[in-house]
This record gives C-alpha cells, sequence and structure tokens, in this order.
C-alpha cells in the first residue's frame, strides 16, 4: 500500500464507520419504535438548535479534546494512558486548590492554577510511567489503579481541607475563572468557556512536538519499535516517562479547565466523571492524531449532548446514541473490515476500467 | 507492532461493550409520553433526573412514580431527561425551562447550584426541587422540599436495637454527604434509644452505584457479628440485599427510600420510605390548582408528622407486632415533639 492511499484510507475509514454507525443507530431506532429520522433531527437540533445549544455542546467538547490529546499522546509512544480520568481529577482538584487560596491577579491566577494543575497530573502520571520504564510495570495496570486513588483521595481531600458550602470545595477566586463573558453573550448564556481556546491551542502544541521536533520523533520511534530506537542511541526509558508526563499534563490541563471554566468549584464525587475513559474513544475515532481528536470529540460530544434532547422531546432513550458511538468504534477499531471492503471496491473498478 | 494493534482492537471491544452494558435499563419508553392532541391547554411538567438515572431503585424513580400518578390524576403531560453527568444539570434544566414547561423538577440535593442559577436567569419559571433547601436562600419562583430522614431511620433503630440477638447492628451508607449522615444518626438515635448497649457498625461505600462494594461491606458488617444492616446507600444497597440472601436465615436487611422487600423477601425487616412520589404529586397538584404561591419561594420540611417519612407496609411479614406496636409508640412520641431526633454528629453526641 502506497503512502497517499494508507493516508486516505486513515481519513476515510473512520468517516465509513461512522456512517455505518449511524445507519446501525437508525436500524435500532426503528426496532425500539421510534422514528429514527425524528430522532436524528432532533440530535440535529438539539446540537444546533439554538445558540444556547451550541455553546453547550462546545462545553461539553472540550473536556473530551483534552481527554483525546492526552490519550492520543501516550498511545504515539506505544503506551496506553488509562488513568486520563484520575490525572483529569488531579488536575481538578489541584486548580479548585490554587484558584480559592491562592491570592494573585486575574488572568495570572487562572494561568498559575492551570500550571500547577498541569504539573500535578504530569508527575502523577509520570508516577505510572517511571513504574513501567524501571520495573516493567505495564501502564494500563498502574494508570487503572491511580484512577481510584486520585478519586477517592480527592473526595478526602476536599471533604478535611477544602471544603464549602455544601458537598464541594469553597468557590474559586473570580481572578483565577477561565468564564468567558464575551463567549456567554455569543452563545445565550452557555457556559463555553476559554478551556476551550486552551484545548484547541494544546492541540496544535502536540501536533508541533509530535511532528515538528527531534523529540517528537524519538517519542514516535519508541511508539513504533522501542528495540530498534535502543539500537539507535534513544533513550527508551526517558521517552515512555516524558510521554506519560505529558500525557498527564494534558489531562490535567483539561480538569483545570473543567473546574475553573464551567463552575468555579469542584463537587465531592460519588463516581468517576467518565471523560478520561471517553478520551479513549475519541482518540480511536481521531486516529490519534491531534486534529482527528478535535473532529473525534466534536462528534463523540455533540453526539451525545444533542442526543438528550431526543429524550426531552420525544422520549427516545439516550441510550440508543451510546450504541451508535460504540457502534462507530467497532467500525473504526475493525478497520481491517472497512479497509477489505474498501480495497475490493478499488480492484473491482480497477479491473472495470481494464 | 501486531500485539498492540491487537491489543488497540481487543480493548476497543472491551470499551464498546462496557457502553453496550450501559443500555440494559433502557426502556423508559414512556419517558415522553406520546404527546396528547390538545397539547396546548394541558399543562407540561418535567423533571430532570440526578446521574442515578429514572430506575435507581430509589428517589429519581419515586419522584418519576409521583409524576407518572400527575399525569393520570391531574392531566398534565410529563416529560424526563436523565442526566448523565454533573455538568449537564444547568443545560437539561435550561432547556426545559426555556421551552415553555410549566414546572420542571430537578432531583436530588446535587444540582442545588444549577437550580438556583437557573431559577435566578428565568425569574418566570416555575422550578421544584427535592432534598435540598439551596441553603436557606430560595428564589421566589421555586419550591423546595425537604425530608425528616433521621425520623424515618429512628424508627428502623427502635426496630434494629430491639430485634438484634447479638447487640449489634450495621450501617451501610453511600456517600458521607450530610443528606446520608441523616440516616445514619438517626438510626443510631434509634438503637441508642431501645437498646443502649448496643454497637452500631458504621460503613460508607464511597459510591451510591457499586452493589459489589455493597456486598462487601456487609459481608464485613456481617462477619464482625452484626445480624442486621440498614443501608442508605441507592444502588449499592442491592448488594447488602445479595449478600444477605446468600447468607439465608438470620441476616436481616433494613431497605431504604422505597419498598425494597421484594429485593430479599425472607431477609427484609422493613424499608425506610421516604415519599419523595407524594412530594412531587402535591407540588404539581398545588401548581395545578393555582396555590403555587403557598409552595413557591420556600422549603417544605416533611417528617413523620406529614407522613412524608414512615415505615413501608410490608414490615410486618418478618417483624413481631409488639416491636412495630413500640415503633409507633416512638412515631407519637416524635409527631408530639417529645423527642428531637438528631441529624448529625454533634446532634447525636447531645442526644439524651
Amino acid at each position: 500500500m502506497n503512502n497517499s492511499t494508507s493516508r486516505w484510507n486513515a481519513f476515510l475509514v473512520p468517516v465509513i464507520a461512522v456512517v455505518l454507525g449511524i445507519l446501525f443507530g437508525a436500524v435500532l431506532m426503528l426496532l425500539m419504535g421510534y422514528d429514527p429520522i425524528l430522532g436524528y433531527n432532533l440530535i440535529f437540533q438539539g446540537i444546533f438548535g439554538s445558540e444556547y445549544f451550541l455553546g453547550e455542546t462546545l462545553r461539553a467538547v472540550t473536556p473530551l479534546i483534552f481527554a483525546g490529546l492526552a490519550v492520543a499522546f501516550a498511545f504515539r509512544t506505544g503506551l496506553f494512558n488509562i488513568g486520563v480520568e484520575g490525572q483529569f481529577i488531579i488536575g481538578q482538584l489541584a486548580a479548585a486548590w490554587v484558584g480559592m487560596s491562592w491570592d494573585l491577579p486575574p488572568g495570572l491566577h487562572a494561568l498559575a492554577a492551570v500550571m500547577v494543575a498541569m504539573i500535578s497530573s504530569g508527575l502523577y502520571a509520570g508516577f505510572a510511567g517511571w513504574l513501567k520504564a524501571r520495573l516493567g510495570v505495564h501502564e494500563v495496570i498502574t494508570t487503572i489503579m491511580l484512577n481510584y486513588i486520585a478519586l477517592f483521595s480527592a473526595n478526602y481531600i476536599i471533604r478535611n481541607f477544602l471544603k464549602g458550602q455544601g458537598e464541594r470545595t469553597a468557590d474559586i477566586l473570580p481572578s483565577a475563572s477561565l468564564t468567558s463573558e464575551f463567549l456567554r453573550t455569543m452563545f445565550d448564556g452557555a457556559r463555553v468557556n476559554w478551556g476551550l481556546i486552551i484545548a484547541l491551542i494544546l492541540a496544535l502544541v502536540v501536533w508541533f512536538l509530535l511532528w515538528k521536533t527531534t523529540r517528537g520523533y524519538e517519542l514516535r520511534a519508541v511508539g513504533f519499535n522501542p528495540h530498534a530506537s535502543e539500537y539507535a542511541g534513544m533513550n527508551v526509558k526517558q521517552n515512555i516517562i516524558l510521554s506519560m508526563v505529558i500525557s498527564g499534563m494534558l489531562a490535567g490541563a483539561g480538569g483545570a479547565a473543567d473546574t475553573l471554566g464551567v463552575y468555579g468549584y469542584m463537587n465531592i464525587s460519588a463516581g468517576f466523571t467518565g471523560i478520561g475513559f471517553d478520551g479513549i474513544a475519541v482518540a480511536l475515532i481521531g486516529t490519534n492524531h491531534p486534529f482527528g481528536v478535535i473532529l473525534g470529540a466534536l462528534l463523540f460530544g455533540g453526539l451525545s449532548f444533542g442526543a438528550d434532547n431526543m429524550q426531552r422531546v420525544e422520549g427516545i432513550p439516550t441510550e440508543s446514541i451510546r450504541i451508535v458511538i460504540s457502534m462507530i468504534i467497532y467500525f473504526v477499531a475493525a478497520s481491517a473490515i472497512v479497509q477489505s471492503v474498501l480495497g475490493y471496491l478499488r480492484r473491482r473498478r480497477e479491473v472495470q476500467a481494464k | 507492532m501486531k500485539g498492540k494493534k491487537l491489543m488497540s482492537a481487543a480493548f476497543a471491544g472491551i470499551l464498546a461493550a462496557s457502553m453496550l452494558a450501559g443500555c440494559g435499563t433502557s426502556d423508559n419508553k414512556d419517558g415522553g409520553g406520546a404527546a396528547g392532541g390538545d397539547q396546548g391547554k394541558k399543562m407540561n411538567i418535567a423533571m430532570v433526573t440526578d446521574v442515578g438515572g429514572i430506575h435507581d431503585n430509589s428517589f429519581n424513580q419515586a419522584a418519576w412514580e409521583g409524576l407518572t400518578r400527575a399525569k393520570e390524576k391531574l392531566g398534565v403531560e410529563v416529560k424526563v431527561q436523565e442526566s448523565k453527568r454533573a455538568e449537564d444539570y444547568t443545560p437539561n434544566l435550561t432547556s426545559f425551562v426555556k421551552s415553555g414547561t410549566d414546572l420542571t423538577w430537578g432531583i436530588g440535593f446535587l444540582m442545588e447550584n444549577d437550580i438556583k442559577k437557573v431559577a435566578t436567569e428565568n425569574p418566570d419559571s416555575h422550578i421544584g426541587i427535592i432534598d435540598s433547601n439551596l441553603g436557606g436562600e430560595i428564589p421566589k419562583n421555586v419550591a423546595s422540599v425537604t425530608f425528616k430522614e433521621e425520623e424515618g431511620s429512628f424508627l428502623m433503630g427502635v426496630l434494629a436495637g430491639k430485634m438484634t440477638k447479638s447487640n449489634k447492628v450495621g450501617f451501610v451508607g453511600g456517600v458521607k454527604f450530610a443528606l446520608i449522615e441523616k440516616f445514619e444518626y438517626g438510626f443510631k438515635a434509634g438503637v441508642k434509644s431501645v437498646n443502649p448497649g448496643a454497637e452500631v457498625i458504621v460503613a460508607y461505600a464511597d459510591a451510591f452505584d457499586k452493589p459489589d462494594k455493597g456486598s462487601l461491606l456487609a459481608s464485613q458488617i456481617y462477619q464482625q457479628g452484626a445480624d442486621i444492616i440498614f443501608h442508605a446507600s441507592g444502588a449499592t444497597g442491592d448488594g447488602v440485599f445479595k449478600e444477605a440472601v446468600e447468607r439465608g436465615a438470620n441476616h436481616w436487611v433494613i431497605g431504604v427510600d422505597r419498598d425494597q422487600s421484594n429485593l430479599a423477601p425472607k431477609n427484609t425487616l422493613s424499608s425506610m420510605v421516604k415519599r419523595v412520589d407524594n412530594a412531587v404529586y402535591q407540588v404539581t397538584e398545588q401548581l395545578k390548582n393555582g396555590k403555587w404561591s403557598e409552595v413557591a419561594g420556600k422549603n417544605t420540611v416533611l417528617g413523620l408528622k406529614e407522613d412524608g417519612v414512615g415505615y413501608a407496609p410490608t414490615t410486618s411479614t418478618n417483624t413481631p407486632q409488639d416491636v412495630i406496636t413500640l415503633m409507633d409508640d416512638y412515631k407519637k412520641k416524635i409527631v408530639a415533639g417529645e423527642i428531637k431526633v438528631p441529624a448529625t454528629a454533634e446532634a447525636f453526641n447531645n442526644f439524651k
């Protein structure tokens, strides 16, 4: 397969997967006794129906971009960071702490909170990277376990040290807020915030880092083949730790943006947010490319947020959309099927042309 | 490389399967209700569940039962929106409010800040909330309802304190929220009143949706010698029932929120029922009858006196009549104000 076909396929496979997933969802809605055209129409309206919906969709998409970037970055170095969920929580907590207890001028305060969150989450994820590099403990195991540690430690810390009124931290100071009056007015009061801009900038940074720097080349090389990379004189262990640290930093920035931009405080949580896990799906749909991740997050976030409108208006269960998303993931994962179909079509066309 | 690809595919499979697994309970077809012909005339009532969803065997489900009753008896249109995440509360509430819904319910204290915000931004709307008094600052377009869970739990404590043979009883809480502590301390006070020598073993699961954790905690508590466990932990409590059933006779459970005896008919002593359904129904009725102003802008507290909390009618199946009579005696004392049931750790320490 030459280079241009493979690049074309990288784009075509997710698109076909999406189409197949949506068709599958339509059949499902029919089987459940609902009108799929009406269903998809309501989803569409739930996303684009008003400035408010559009803004809230973007708000829902924002954390998914961060989480998707985090997963994709680690994956490029051959690491499965299942711990984005926990790193996200660490980021939320660190940002809430800095936001409520430091005293800095507006803007700078928010920046400091995001930086502290990124560093905390980076170190947190780096620990799993270190375990992998030094002791060979598989990062899937460690990051999953670190998720629980993050969740329950965060609850404990909020309850005992940061407690405000109700089951949550105190409010962050206005100087640390990432809310944007400009975006709020533009989207009719929706809570879309500067976090979205930060996410887009980070996507650009990730792309630049991975594809335009020597270090990025090394990180990707380790992902392709650690043994060859070592033979070529690269420090594999260092790259593994570095990759986890950066991945964690991306997740932490997401947590910070969520705390500082949406609510301005962090809740004691009875369970995971699910954002880290959704990030895995987003990275997969986005073929682990930063720009693909943005598209994947838009699709994933848009579909699940728009689906709420379907339940609100017609009572169609939102689970049907979860199935659509699952099917899309199946088809992306089973890209071999899609590719072989594409290859078959291409060959047949070539035969006909002759 | 190949291994990685395989793993990636396997992982995606697990991921997608776990998403599908979440769909087991998706038959809320009655969710929106078929739109009737004269929709223009009918009153529109909507509710937003918290992340527990509508089949939580608990207060979301009870609230929906209340609304379903309102649909049948009051002839209103009802709709429901399940929230997937805390971030969805505000848009879910706002969408209903902005689409001209006559009364929008937010179920659960987790959305108290969202309710406050949405109510202030949309002063012409009518909003109801369960389980929170919004910290005392209730906007005038909001009706809030809270319950004296400690009073109902006190009766469960009386029951457990009287029935225990090992002089040890257990309490399994969901997450250590102030709301759940009301159950804990009410229960402890009840045990203390009838059996000061009995020990109460307390455990929190840190989750409302983990039956496996409920089983584990129940197993530990039974192993420490307790014979009765009261749970206030949502779906986590399903595991408590499961553990009791597996251990068989003389391992008792007391359910919560709704009559849960169907989960373990032979092992259930009682359930502390909390009539969220009645609360939702009654406030909706007030609005329908043009008496909204009587409930708006303030908090309605429902305790034993108002029949907002109490014990399930199936209690008599496994509980002897003399214990039920004793519970009724205590109920009278509480209603009469002779006993002030503690709802917090501090109040409990000062109790008697």
